[in-house]
């Protein structure tokens, strides 16, 4: 049996908890064994569409209110160990990654993070993952008889679902937590940005934080998550949750448009992995280019207005 | 010699986790086999995300007392790193003598030499620059039984409890733990404008600073490297005209079928 973490947010399945169903599924298939899906604590999403992404059952554990690593490492270390699973599935949001490595030690079994497709070999298990913030492409090997694997968010397209002939089982559980959350704080209406398939980023070129409407915009008409650089994070123009890149958020969209960005390394290092990249920047020879699709050279106070009229008029 | 350890350095015994990684501008290179980075010409430094770690630990310190550490698992080549950490201002320094072969092993070495020295509070960065990882802060949380926050962008011990803010996909939330936990650090800890760099001062007193190579446990690794490639590099930008956007986006749609 092939365990998969179905996380929930707000009580939702999140797109990543999806793709990771997809993939525990064809895993289970290749081995020919099952995907087992579970779910912790209270979800308001139907637990049917997590078989209609290919989990063969759906075990929901009533208990927890709330994501706590040490616990929702013990309870799926604990279904892991009862089915003697080879194989667990997360996916790389910050509970998945936060859960990884407590789970692999009360699991048994080996970490393997940052995973961006689907296993090479199952005996022994070996994977392909992105290294040193994508400069590298690492296969890996495990050495244990039982492995977490945790899955990039974006890196595997998602099917669509189909109907769903999961089997259901519902149990109470609890194990210790170890903290208490005592308030979560959401920024409200945010698309997140791991998950985000679009991906609207700017830089200093913008000049000051009352700039970022235009950007705002841009995003709003196509759905997009913002983000920044660094340095317009550390300067407090932005929060520091939209800072990508090397060591900020790894991004790894559908279409990143960067904008008045010079394309550091750094910078590079956390999104050079989007299918599509678009620059818009008036220095000709910023380095941003050579690591793009598009480019516009322009000022982006011209640009981006006129651009974001172009996209609506388009979507019309 | 010449270091004395602070008065009250029973307060709050810290131990600040640093990992050893290529400069973040470093070019990324692996050896003619493809079997490991190629370390020639590479600066290596302190992992960023543990130097967030290693400024608020010794905040910390300056507020209530006690001692920092700062421990590396790795051969003899990443003790220039640790002579950094010491020289920015922890107090000493170990350096378990084994090569960082997979987090599990690195977290299970790190956990002998946390349970040796009974500290307080353990920061990690919540991942290396190099593999990516970020799984060491949590299992090494596990093998302990203490709780652990990662990615924390904020921690206020007090009385033997904390209150630390972690960070969530879309915001933030408040935890309450008992001590001694692991945290995973990450820029909000401290500011970058806060972050410390070593100083002459610093630097001369590093070099008299107790830096203790231990022997390893001998952990096992869970995972192994095979090969590394680079990634394959983009094909040539294609430059549209700023007063033809209608282009732009039909391309989009079009040709990248993004839109
Ligand atoms: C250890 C370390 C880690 C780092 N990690 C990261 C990281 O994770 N992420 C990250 O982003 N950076 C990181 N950096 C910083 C990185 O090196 C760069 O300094 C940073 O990315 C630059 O940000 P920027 O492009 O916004 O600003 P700048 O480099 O100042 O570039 C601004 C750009 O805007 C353009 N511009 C100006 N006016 C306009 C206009 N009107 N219209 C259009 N374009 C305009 C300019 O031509 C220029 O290219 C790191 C640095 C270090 C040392
Ligand atoms: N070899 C090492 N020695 C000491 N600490 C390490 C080592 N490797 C990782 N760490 C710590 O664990 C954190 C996360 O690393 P990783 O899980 O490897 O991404 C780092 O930021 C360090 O604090």
């Amino acid at each position: 049996m092939i365990l998969v973490f179905a996380e929930t947010w707000n009580g939702q399945f999140k797109k990543s908890t999806f793709e990771a169903v997809q993939y525990a599924s064809a895993c289970a298939k290749a081995q020919g064994t099952q995907a087992l899906a579970v779910v912790i604590g209270p979800a308001s999403a139907p637990v049917e569409s997590l078989g209609a992404h290919g989990a063969d059952k759906v075990l929901h554990l009533h208990g927890p209110e709330q994501f706590e690593t040490a616990q929702y490492a013990a309870l799926l270390a604990g279904v892991a160990q009862e089915l003697n699973s080879s194989l667990i599935v997360v996916s790389g949001t910050a509970n998945g990654r936060a859960l990884m490595g407590a789970l692999s030690v009360r699991a048994e079994a080996s970490a393997i993070s940052n995973v961006t497709a689907l296993p090479l070999s199952y005996s022994p298990l070996r994977v392909v993952r992105g290294a040193f913030s994508s400069k590298g492409i690492e296969t890996c090997e495990s050495r244990l008889p039982r492995s977490v694997i945790g899955l990039i968010p974006n890196a595997i397209g998602l099917k669509d679902s189909s109907d769903s002939d999961a089997a259901f089982e519902d149990r109470s559980a609890s194990e210790t937590a170890r903290a208490t959350v005592l308030e979560q704080q959401l920024a409200s209406g945010s698309i997140s940005l791991p998950e985000a398939d679009r991906v609207v980023s700017a830089g200093r070129g913008m000049k000051s934080p009352e700039n970022w409407g235009m950007i705002e915009e841009l995003a709003k008409t196509l759905g997009a998550a913002t983000a920044c650089s660094k340095p317009v994070s550390d300067i407090g123009w932005r929060p520091h949750r939209e800072h990508v890149g090397q060591t900020g958020i790894q991004v790894n969209p559908q279409l990143y448009i960067a904008i008045g960005i010079s394309g550091a390394i750094q910078h590079l290092a956390g999104v050079s992995s989007s299918k599509t990249i678009v620059v818009i920047n008036s220095d000709p020879e910023a380095p941003f280019f050579k690591a793009a699709d598009y480019g516009i050279v322009g000022d982006a106070f011209d640009v981006v207005p006129r651009l974001t009229a172009a996209i609506q008029k388009y979507l019309n | 010699m010449g270091y004395k350890p602070p008065r009250n350095y029973l307060s709050m015994k810290i131990l600040v986790c640093i990992s050893h990684v290529p400069d973040t501008t470093a070019k990324i290179q692996f050896t003619a086999d493809a079997s490991a980075l190629d370390a020639n010409g590479v600066q290596f430094v302190i992992n960023p995300y543990d130097e967030f770690g290693l400024t608020r630990a010794l905040q910390l310190n300056e507020q209530l007392g006690g001692t920092v550490t700062a421990v590396t698992v790795g051969d003899a080549s990443v003790e220039p790193t640790l002579r950094k950490a010491l020289a920015i201002g922890a107090h000493d320094a170990v350096r378990v003598d084994a090569l960082a072969l997979d987090p599990i092993q690195v977290a299970r070495e790190l956990s002998a030499v946390a349970l040796a020295g009974a500290y307080d509070l353990i920061i990690c960065g919540q991942e290396s620059i190099d593999y990516n990882g970020g799984i060491v802060p949590a299992a090494l949380a596990e093998i302990l039984g203490w709780p652990v926050v990662s990615p924390c962008i904020g921690i206020d011990p007090a009385g033997g409890r904390a209150k630390a803010t972690r960070e969530i996909d879309g915001g933030k939330e408040i935890l309450d733990l008992a001590l001694p936990a692991v945290l995973g650090a990450k820029k909000g800890l401290v500011e970058e404008s806060e972050l410390r760099i070593p100083n002459m001062r610093g630097i001369m007193s590093a070099r008299t600073k107790p830096l203790v190579v231990t022997a390893p446990q001998g952990a096992n690794p869970g995972s192994a490297s095979v090969s590394f490639t680079k990634p394959a590099g983009k094909s040539a930008v294609q430059m549209i005209d700023a007063q033809d956007l209608d282009t732009l986006v039909q391309k989009l749609h079009e040709e990248a079928k993004v839109i």
